[in-house]
């Protein structure tokens, strides 16, 4: 009798391939659920629920429920691989979607591109993912379509004569938001006092402060991830700095204003989306994001569920075969028409333009919004 | 702006030799690299911070409920995982992975019962105040932290120089064997010091939370690097080496990042003491170790 549970788990698994609806659209998302990058990831999972159940709630894709079959990756490249080939090889999903730092979509997005895979990343914004290549997706507003609106903006506010710069050189995500600002400034002509650098995980940047504040800059400019990003503040104030800091997309967390309290008053961030953005296809996801998780939602959440919506807006154009390679193909090249109103505003996919001139993927085409922090709190910078 | 890094370094030795001490102290008597001391560190952070926010307790008592909290930890591990190992004689290696192992556990159950966001204690219980001595700019917290490391690492001195006690632990630390055949208790001794450095491992936690205002579960981990370092430098189980031991990296770490580069601060203060280990290859204050376990 010593086959027996074998033998039962083999009929049963046979049993349920074979009860398994051939209409679920089967969809993988890997995100940080734990680890430093978990406050990013958890938001974007929620969104990406909150997508599914609205969709679904609306009997779905051409009748076809949307399922997610939801991983973590834990901010590491190495899980970031493994998860990814799981979701594709073992779960057979239509497409993924994730990782959540930059660093592991350069790990794991070639691995769903040579699988010839969709996957679609909502939060990663170094310059270079896309150049993964023809399968690789994101709505993810790149650093250098925001960064110049965000520098130009505070600039002109606070009359900036000059600028110091702190950033995390060991963070394809911190590092190419200071690559994209190192040209901005000199596109704008703001001189640099100082560059400062610090590694992931540090917690002590004060001697890297102290230099900034020798330097006499008229602004701190701030490549950071939200956590490091409310030290660095929190740090500043208590070395007695006082000038008002810039922030790249790591700033956009409201999160992060709560933690420094007053310390990031008169910070400019700009971001793919706004809180207080009165568009309709905003407001109704704010409402259901409370209603649901109690929470406020954040831009990662918005874009994971516009990612949703995005994809979804595809898959009405697709007729499902039931064979996953046909359709993953068909998806990847639907995708790149689709567009919609979302959270975030109106969105539409451009071509990636690759360094290589090899066919990229597809990047983000949308407009940021800039914010000032006041009280704590975002708000939208109206130009006064 | 050099007073200004001389007291960030300050700060941040003085925490280090903390750290360190405990480390280097349960070396020198139980002859264990405890590699759980960096996630009893992080203990003791989340211990004060539970109380602090959940008990409404003052800072001097979450800073002494933290020595209690992460020493009772220390206890525990001397207990359930030292003390078995010890009982079968397990060569030097096994103590060191079992707290390996003990870390990990500490650090999973940490992010499980406060996930893994930073957190971070409140304003108001920060010791408040801050004020310029020429161009420095010097925080209450700051003096609050160099005063307590010194005057802990102070006590221990006194303890280990001037008490029976302290007299007890030294004749361990030369040789368990003889201690036991004259009469110590061994055992409690041993008990005793893994909760000591635990404590101090703790009040370290709390103390570098309080600096730099960020508490993980992960905080541990390149505390234990540089406690490593630190005990190396100063000589396997000194004290007097862990105390000057701490400083010199504090220092080494700030003044490179200040005056050399900000990215430069771990490689330069390990170079240091890579340079130094090949001058004195015992460290600074070690002896050759000749102890057979």
């Amino acid at each position: 009798m010593r086959f027996l549970p074998k033998t039962l788990a083999l009929v049963s698994a046979l049993a349920c391939a074979g009860l398994a609806q051939a209409a679920d659209i089967k969809i993988g998302v890997a995100a940080a659920l734990t680890g430093g990058a978990a406050q990013y990831g958890v938001s974007i999972r929620n969104g990406f629920q909150l997508a599914a159940e609205e969709i679904n709630a609306k009997g779905g894709i051409n009748g076809n429920k949307i399922q997610l079959v939801i991983e973590d990756e834990q901010g590491k490249k190495e899980e970031g691989i493994n998860v990814f080939k799981k979701l594709i090889f073992q779960d057979k999903v239509l497409m993924v979607f994730g990782p959540t730092l930059s660093n592991s979509m350069f790990a794991a997005g070639p691995v769903a591109n040579a699988a010839k895979t969709v996957v679609f990343g909502t939060s990663v914004t170094a310059n270079g993912i896309t150049d993964i290549g023809p399968y690789v997706f994101r709505n993810s507003v790149m650093e250098s379509d925001v960064l110049p609106v965000t520098v130009a903006t505070a600039t002109k506010h606070y009359k900036l004569k000059k600028v110091a710069v702190i950033y995390g050189n060991d963070d394809a995500f911190t590092k190419s938001g200071y690559d994209v600002f190192k040209k901005v400034l000199e596109d704008q002509k703001l001189p640099v006092t100082t560059t400062e650098t610090y590694v992931k995980g540090d917690v002590d940047f004060k001697a890297q402060l102290t230099k900034i504040k020798g330097s006499n800059p008229d602004a701190v400019v701030c490549s950071c991830l939200a956590e490091e990003a409310a030290n660095i503040m929190l740090q500043a104030r208590g070395l007695g700095i006082k000038v008002p800091f810039i922030g790249g997309n790591g700033f956009n967390s409201p999160k992060l204003f709560e933690i420094s309290k007053l310390a990031g008053e008169g910070t400019f961030v700009g971001s793919p989306w706004s809180n207080t953005n009165p568009a309709p296809a905003n407001k109704a996801f704010v409402a259901s994001y409370v209603k649901k998780y109690n929470a406020e939602p954040n831009q990662f959440a918005a874009q994971a569920f516009d990612a949703l919506h995005v994809a979804a807006a595809a898959l009405q154009e697709v007729k499902l075969s039931g064979d996953v390679n046909t359709d993953r193909e068909a998806l990847k090249n639907a995708l790149p028409k689709a567009t919609i109103n979302g959270a975030t505003g109106p969105f539409k996919f451009r071509a990636a333009v690759t360094k290589t001139g090899k066919p990229g993927g597809w990047d983000a085409d949308q407009k940021p919004f800039i914010y000032v922090v006041k009280g704590g709190k975002f708000t939208a910078f109206d130009g006064k | 702006m050099l007073e200004q890094q001389l007291l960030n370094a300050l700060t941040l030795g003085s925490v280090y030799a903390l750290f360190a001490l405990g480390f280097t102290l349960v070396f020198g008597v139980l002859a264990v690299i405890n590699l759980s001391h960096g996630a009893v560190f992080m203990v003791g952070s989340y211990a004060a911070l539970a109380m602090v926010s959940h008990l409404n307790a003052p800072l001097w008592a979450a800073l002494l409920g933290a020595m209690v909290v992460s020493g009772t930890v220390g206890l525990l591990v001397d207990v359930l995982v030292l003390k078995p190992l010890r009982a079968r004689n397990a060569p030097h290696l096994i103590p060191m992975i079992a707290t390996i192992g003990v870390g990990i556990m500490l650090t999973s159950a940490a992010q499980g019962l406060f996930g893994a966001e930073v957190l971070r204690f409140p304003e108001d219980v920060m010791p408040a105040g801050e004020f310029m001595v020429g161009d420095v700019h010097v925080r209450a917290l700051e003096i609050a932290i160099v005063a307590i490391a010194f005057l802990l690492m102070a006590v221990l001195f006194t303890i280990l120089k001037r008490t029976q006690l302290g007299r007890a632990l030294r004749a361990i630390a030369e040789s368990p064997k003889a201690a036991y055949l004259l009469g110590i208790n061994v055992e409690g001794l041993f008990h005793i010091t893994s909760f000591v450095a635990a404590a101090l491992g703790g009040i370290a936690g709390v103390l570098i939370g309080l600096n730099f205002n960020a508490i993980t579960p992960f905080m541990g981990q390149p505390m234990l690097h540089k406690g490593i370092a630190v005990i190396i430098l100063g000589g396997m189980g000194d004290i007097r080496g862990a105390l000057i031991g701490g400083l010199f990296l504090g220092f080494a770490e700030v003044i490179s990042k200040a005056y050399l580069s900000s990215q430069m601060g771990d490689a330069v203060a390990f170079g240091l003491l890579f340079l130094i280990l090949l001058v004195r290859p015992s460290g600074l204050f070690g002896r050759k170790l000749e102890r057979k376990a």
